[in-house]
């Protein structure tokens, strides 16, 4: 499913941060990408979803070589993701209304993508409700809390019906609370969905909770991936057991 | 801001312009009555007309402005190195008081409606490409990046992100410059033609000294800019309702 063949990649002048990088993930892993700041992580997904481009190597996608943007894959960022002009429900249309502007052309749009406003209508509502959404749906971004930004912008995400989710500390921003209910939400979906999921963060326990495995990434240039399996999440009651605590005391050792 | 205050304000100037006009008792400054009665004479006969022709001027002016501004302004916004290119330039041109360029949009485009639309259009036009340029210019990473992985390209992004972020950077550009644009119209409209407010003004008291007449030009004037003023605000509260009530 996922790829990372002799990838080289440095921003403009500086040194870089993966050298001849490789890892491959599988179809419907659950995977963490944990490391400090500055090491790459967000780097890492940016190329996953094809909005930067490898100096060498390849990363492939379901075998396909990845050279711009991947209709199939929804990308969720920490904040500043949503129109701030356009209500919640206007957001989460969103990726619906940019297929339907294009076309189903295969580019942008998945050929086989069926463009009927009705069902888009449904599929929207749909997602509102799944998220708990559903009764901010008329408000805008600035107008209601940080977690449910973030919802929004999963929803927004889900709605395209996507095999691949990245995101990049999607609940770094919010209150331990708040971050724990919607982590739990994640392994849910992911379970209902049986999408593949990448999650960056900073956070060792937020990667021991997500992440069926752990990609651990240290001080650039990245040259290989040190990857903990983390086999044993079932539910928010993990969060309480034995072989969380190990994990976490494993990677906290790792880094 | 209340209507009721608004309106509270009106009666004291009308007052203090009745006071003022009573005290000092010359034909130079006739009474609100009386102007507003000569107003409400003679809107059905000519004075309507001027007006109609000034609306006229200054509306396709904001309407060419905004059309010639805006993709002007995103293009800048989004590529640094044009901006480079082209920021010196508006630097200088943007202070220059357009105002003094009428003599020579009148040389060179003549008599007609045409000059006066291009002198208001030059004044807005500056306004609006640097708003918009600044807006699109700090429209965030971030939202670019998934919008971009939603699928957009360069033709969604500009129809889902920068035209939208531009509109309030239009409307606030408008709303700062249609106090000059109309003083400017006024300017405008003294040469090279019979028709618009500023002509009508200038005729009846330079030439008829018909004083209450002129006033009624005037207040046909004041409430051109006025009501140019309100709809502004409008559109804007129809338009940018995100803006109300965000924290």
């Amino acid at each position: 499913m996922l790829e990372l063949q002799g990838v080289t990649f440095a921003y403009p002048g500086q040194s870089p941060v993966f050298e001849r990088f490789s890892w491959r993930g599988e179809r419907g892993d659950v995977w963490a990408v944990l490391g400090p700041s500055g090491c790459g992580k967000s780097t890492l997904l940016m190329l996953l979803a094809g909005l930067v481009l490898p100096q060498a190597g390849d990363v492939r996608i379901d075998g396909e070589r990845i050279t711009r943007p991947r209709p199939r894959t929804g990308l969720v960022l920490q904040e500043y993701g949503l129109l701030p002009w356009a209500t919640v429900q206007d957001n989460v249309m969103l990726g619906l209304r940019i297929r339907r502007f294009y076309g189903p052309d295969g580019r942008h749009v998945p050929r086989d993508e069926r463009l009927d406003p009705a069902e888009a209508q449904a599929r929207v509502k749909h997602w509102l409700a799944r998220l708990d959404i559903a009764d901010v749906a008329t408000k805008y971004p600035g107008q209601i809390s940080g977690g449910q930004r973030q919802r929004a912008a999963i929803a927004r995400t889900l709605v395209l019906d996507p095999d691949l989710v990245l995101m990049d500390e999607p609940f770094s921003a919010l209150d331990a609370p708040t971050r724990e209910s919607l982590q739990a939400l994640t392994l849910d979906l992911c379970a209902e969905g049986g999408m593949t999921v990448v999650l960056v963060t900073h956070n060792i326990e937020e990667a021991a909770f997500v992440g069926q495995k752990v990609v651990l990434l240290g001080k650039p240039p990245n040259r290989q991936a040190h990857i903990i399996a983390n086999p044993h999440i079932t539910d928010a009651e993990y969060r309480r057991s034995v072989e969380y605590q190990a994990i976490c005391t494993g990677l906290r050792e790792a880094l | 801001m209340k209507r009721r205050d608004v309106l509270l304000a009106t009666l004291v100037l009308l007052a203090l312009w009745y006071g003022l006009a009573a005290l000092i008792q010359r034909p130079i400054l006739p009474t609100p009555v009386r102007v507003l009665a000569t107003f409400i004479r003679d809107l059905p006969r000519d004075l309507g007309r001027h007006t109609l022709v000034s609306l006229y001027r200054v509306a396709a002016s904001i309407i060419l402005a905004i059309a010639l501004a805006t993709p002007a302004g995103l293009v800048l916004g989004q590529s640094a190195r044009l901006n480079r290119i082209f920021a010196p330039f508006i630097y200088l041109l943007f202070p220059i008081p357009k105002v003094v360029l009428v003599p020579i949009v009148l040389l060179f485009l003549g008599v007609g409606d045409f000059p006066k639309i291009v002198i208001i259009t030059m004044i807005l036009f500056f306004q609006i490409l640097v708003l918009v340029r600044d807006a699109a210019a700090a429209i965030r990473p971030e939202l670019l990046l998934s919008v971009r992985s939603l699928g957009a390209g360069r033709r969604a992004l500009f129809r889902f992100v920068y035209l939208p972020a531009s509109v309030p950077a239009i409307l606030t550009a408008v709303r700062q410059s249609i106090g000059t644009a109309v003083a400017v119209l006024y300017i405008a409209e003294l040469f090279a033609t019979r028709y618009g407010l500023g002509y009508y003004i200038y005729y009846q008291g330079s030439t008829l000294f018909d004083y209450p007449r002129m006033y009624a030009g005037i207040v046909a004037m004041s409430l051109l800019g006025l009501g140019l003023y309100f709809g502004v605000d409008m559109v804007e509260r129809h338009l940018c309702k995100w803006k109300l009530g965000a924290g």
